[in-house]
């Protein structure tokens, strides 16, 4: 058995498998690409071949065009295997958005597991996480502090809702992450009997569109538009984070700012955004679940990729494993 | 417990004082006494809870988390209370009880100190993250919501239908939860009485004197004195004790001991407070250093010694000389302070003057080199009036000083104003390169915020979060009421009060001004 930290390597362009002569979730174009899942700091366009499942590729080429690549998609289902210059490669479920996977790379008898982005709640537009036993476990960091606990999703909507009844003069602006956070806080609102027409800002149109047509119902959607804007007090209109306090905001009446984030757990940050509402929703896993994570893939070693790796690193110590942050940049999502 | 759990929340999401003063009256009509008395005197900083100490918490979080975890978290978060609130392992059962807020209140008060860190322990047990942070927040006293005293009593004000006035004159007369005031407030019982309390009484105020009241100030109806740029205060000593409160009350005598140690004989005075060597008078920056004192050591205020120019007595020996003339009240003053001679307390000389043309000499004649800020003048036959009288009394500040300075960065405004590019940070030049020297964000209208907005987004070079750096093409006259030195600042100078007079849209940036143009302007220690 080859030990995994004599065939993986952390350079420039990203982790790069060297019998394999891949990377994963390359930050720079590549030869060979796989991608964990479609938030843009994790699939870049511009590869040659590029690993995923169908639909993380769908999600790529809607956000980059049908020719993202320079050579072949790889499209790969959950669970299927393919031989890679001797590595073999299969997706695994992660359950942080649609078609999001955990990469399993087998060499020369030794597995390792890159989770890429995850999370273990329950959420109705992916698949859940699936705990894939290895002897390496590639963990993301990005709540990894004990502060970060986040809420029951229905407790978090229901504040929503609360407001909602509270200021029917407001229109309720909620910024979330346009793929993956949009559609899953457009489902709980669902869920929670909210069946009103959801507005949306123009960067998220396209990716709802594509959710429905893989099947996620989303009810009643609309676009903001200069005719409609005016008259959005009392509804529910849903933006990217960074159109918060864009002058697009502007002519929406009376704006009650919210935002459906992780980092909405702390208050200085929320204040700081000039959030209201703040909507502790995240699709990362927070510390319970990070550490529930480490027991149930059972690996005798984790690395660290991104985020408050110094705290998982040692509980990761302190529960008996061999543990070491990998210090990867770039991947910080401050937008979560 | 939980309500005041939701009202600090909301309070401290809320942006607007309008927001704020709404959560606070539909709290106060909907809570009953004695918690809502209680929560008051939590926001407004007056309830005391000596055995309720961070070193307390700290232990308990101690016991609970990890030491290198806790120091992440706390490093992370910045704020003990939030950390602790955030990192308390608090079994996730289903929602519990909790007592009311005077009954919390009243055991953090009575609970004997060993017992206190387990009675803390089983509530933070119950509680949900948000109502955690509530009940730390207590204990640590300063909550940083955005609700100041002063706004605290306009609530009141509001909440009962009266002056605000008369809640200030009151409030350090009255001990938590208030029970007297609320019935007042609420028309079931009379005025509170506080007279053997060293109380604040509410300050006279002046308008603005404006060309058209030019007419009216004579020297046989107006008497001139000097406007001193210190710290209007008002400095108490009776029977019972001293205090010494800012305008609105605030009561800042732990901040300044000397002043009070000053004051040798039983009056209510109305004054400027001032840094004061010698026969030097110090800068505002001076002043700045003692304030954020808590508790100066001996040699801070041997560096920087406060003292009290004193224009007015509202009290004297126990009697209320209010209703007297304002001759009167100066010569009852003047007369005391011959007498008790007190250090440190000297009389705000009055400015003889023939007609108004010496006036405005008077007033050009004041050099940036001094503490004095304009003109005082004041109706010789006017009584001592609280709040802000039109005629008795007029300030006469002198002109503004004014550089043209170029716009350097601009970030978004908050509230009505969070899509909007609207504080401005300008600089001047030094050599080829521009230092920035202050930063402002009012003296233009709506319509030219709008202009001042849509240049920034089209001129921007890079963007830092909410801030963001502009080509250095825009000029502004930026007007200002003093400089002064400053090591914290790169330039060396700090403006006092500094606001846009005008965009000049036509101005090249090369035509600014220099740094050097400051240096002539400088208040000389």
């Amino acid at each position: 058995m080859t030990h995994p930290r004599d065939w993986i390597e952390v350079r420039p362009e990203g982790v790069w498998c060297r019998p394999g002569d891949f990377f994963i979730d390359p930050m720079q174009p590549v030869e060979s690409a796989v991608v964990t899942h479609g938030h843009a700091d994790h699939a870049r366009a511009g590869h040659r071949h590029v690993f995923a499942t169908p639909e993380t590729l769908a999600i790529m080429r809607s956000r980059y065009g049908d020719n993202h690549f320079s050579d072949a998609e790889h499209p790969l289902t959950y669970g299927q295997s393919v031989d890679i210059n001797g590595v073999r490669l299969s997706l695994h479920p992660a359950g942080h958005i649609l078609g999001s996977a955990q990469a399993r790379l087998e060499y020369d008898g030794a597995t390792i597991v890159f989770s890429g982005d995850y999370k273990r709640r329950a959420d109705p537009t992916c698949v859940p996480f699936e705990p894939v036993p290895c002897d390496v476990f590639v963990t993301e960091a990005t709540f990894a502090l004990p502060v970060f606990r986040h809420p029951p999703l229905e407790d978090e909507i229901a504040r929503l809702l609360a407001s909602l009844r509270q200021f029917p003069d407001r229109c309720h602006l909620v910024g979330a992450y346009a793929l993956g956070k949009c559609q899953r806080v457009i489902c709980a609102l669902r869920a929670a009997g909210y069946l009103e027409t959801v507005y949306l800002h123009g960067a998220m149109q396209r990716l709802c569109e594509l959710y429905q047509s893989l099947g996620v119902d989303l009810g009643a959607l609309e676009p903001v538009t200069a005719e409609n804007a005016r008259t959005l007090a009392g509804r529910i209109v849903l933006c990217p984070p960074s159109a918060l306090k864009d002058r697009w905001s502007r002519r929406l009446p009376e704006v009650l700012t919210a935002a459906a984030s992780g980092w909405m757990r702390i208050r200085a940050r929320a204040k700081q955004k000039g959030v209201e509402l703040p909507l502790v929703i995240s699709d990362h896993a927070d510390w319970d679940e990070l550490i529930q994570t480490l027991t149930d893939v059972g690996a005798p070693e984790v690395w660290v990729t991104h985020g408050r790796d110094d705290a998982l690193v040692h509980q990761a110590t302190q529960m008996g494993l061999k543990a070491r942050a990998l210090h990867l940049i770039g991947y910080e999502d401050d937008a979560e | 417990m939980k309500a005041f759990s939701r009202l600090l929340e909301s309070l401290y999401y809320e942006p607007s004082t309008l927001g704020k003063t709404r959560l606070l009256l539909d709290y106060l009509r909907t809570t009953p006494d004695p918690d809502r008395g209680y929560a008051v005197a939590i926001i407004a900083g007056d309830l005391s809870l000596p055995n309720f100490r961070r070193a307390m918490v700290l232990e308990l979080i101690r016991a609970r988390v990890d030491s290198t975890l806790l120091a992440l978290s706390h490093d992370y978060v910045g704020e003990l209370s939030e950390t602790v609130a955030h990192l308390w392992p608090a079994p996730q059962a289903e929602q519990s009880d909790l007592p009311r807020l005077h009954e919390v209140v009243e055991a953090l008060r009575h609970t004997p100190k060993a017992q206190l860190p387990d009675y803390v322990a089983g509530l933070l047990d119950r509680m949900t993250s948000p109502e955690r942070w509530a009940l730390l927040k207590i204990g640590a006293g300063a909550l940083r919501i955005g609700v100041s005293a002063r706004l605290l009593k306009q609530v009141l004000a509001k909440f009962g239908d009266q002056p605000v006035e008369r809640i200030e004159s009151l409030w350090h007369g009255i001990d938590p939860p208030y029970l007297p005031l609320f019935d007042w407030l609420e028309g079931r019982g009379p005025e509170p009485v506080v007279t053997e309390r060293l109380t604040f009484t509410p300050v006279m105020l002046a308008h603005p004197l404006e060309a058209r009241d030019h007419a009216l100030i004579m020297p046989d109806t107006y008497a001139a004195e000097w406007k001193y740029d210190g710290i209007r205060v008002q400095v108490v000593h009776s029977g019972i004790g001293r205090a010494l409160f800012t305008r609105t009350g605030d009561d800042i005598s732990g901040s300044f001991p000397d002043v009070l140690a000053h004051l040798n004989f039983h009056a209510v005075l109305d004054g400027e407070l001032l840094v004061q060597r010698g026969e030097k008078t110090g800068t505002f920056n001076d002043l700045q250093q003692r304030l954020g004192r808590k508790a100066p050591s001996a040699k801070y205020m041997a560096d920087y010694p406060a003292a009290i120019v004193a224009y007015d007595v509202l009290f004297l020996e126990g009697e209320d000389v209010r209703a007297c003339s304002y001759d009167q009240r100066r010569a009852l003053l003047q007369a005391a302070l011959e007498r008790h001679r007190p250090e440190g307390i000297r009389l705000s000389p009055q400015l003889p003057y023939g007609d108004f043309a010496e006036l405005e000499a008077l007033r050009a004649s004041v050099d940036n080199a001094s503490v004095i800020e304009g003109l005082m003048l004041k109706r010789r036959d006017s009584a001592y009036v609280a709040g802000r009288p039109t005629g008795p009394w007029y300030k006469w500040k002198i002109n503004p000083k004014l550089v043209d300075a170029v716009l350097m960065y601009a970030q978004r405004g908050s509230g009505k104003r969070s899509s909007f590019y609207s504080d401005f940070t300008f600089g001047l030049w030094a050599g080829n390169q521009l230092l920035p020297v202050g930063k402002a964000y009012f003296g233009f209208t709506d319509a030219e915020l709008k202009d001042l907005d849509k240049w920034v987004r089209h001129n921007t070079l890079n963007s830092f979060g909410p801030v963001r750096e502009v080509k250095k093409e825009l000029v502004f006259e930026v007007a200002f009421d003093a400089v002064n030195p400053s090591k914290r600042h790169k330039s060396g100078y700090a403006l006092r009060f500094p606001r846009i007079n005008r965009i000049r849209w036509d101005k090249h940036a090369q035509e600014a001004d220099r740094l050097d143009a400051l240096e002539a302007l400088v208040a000389v220690r």
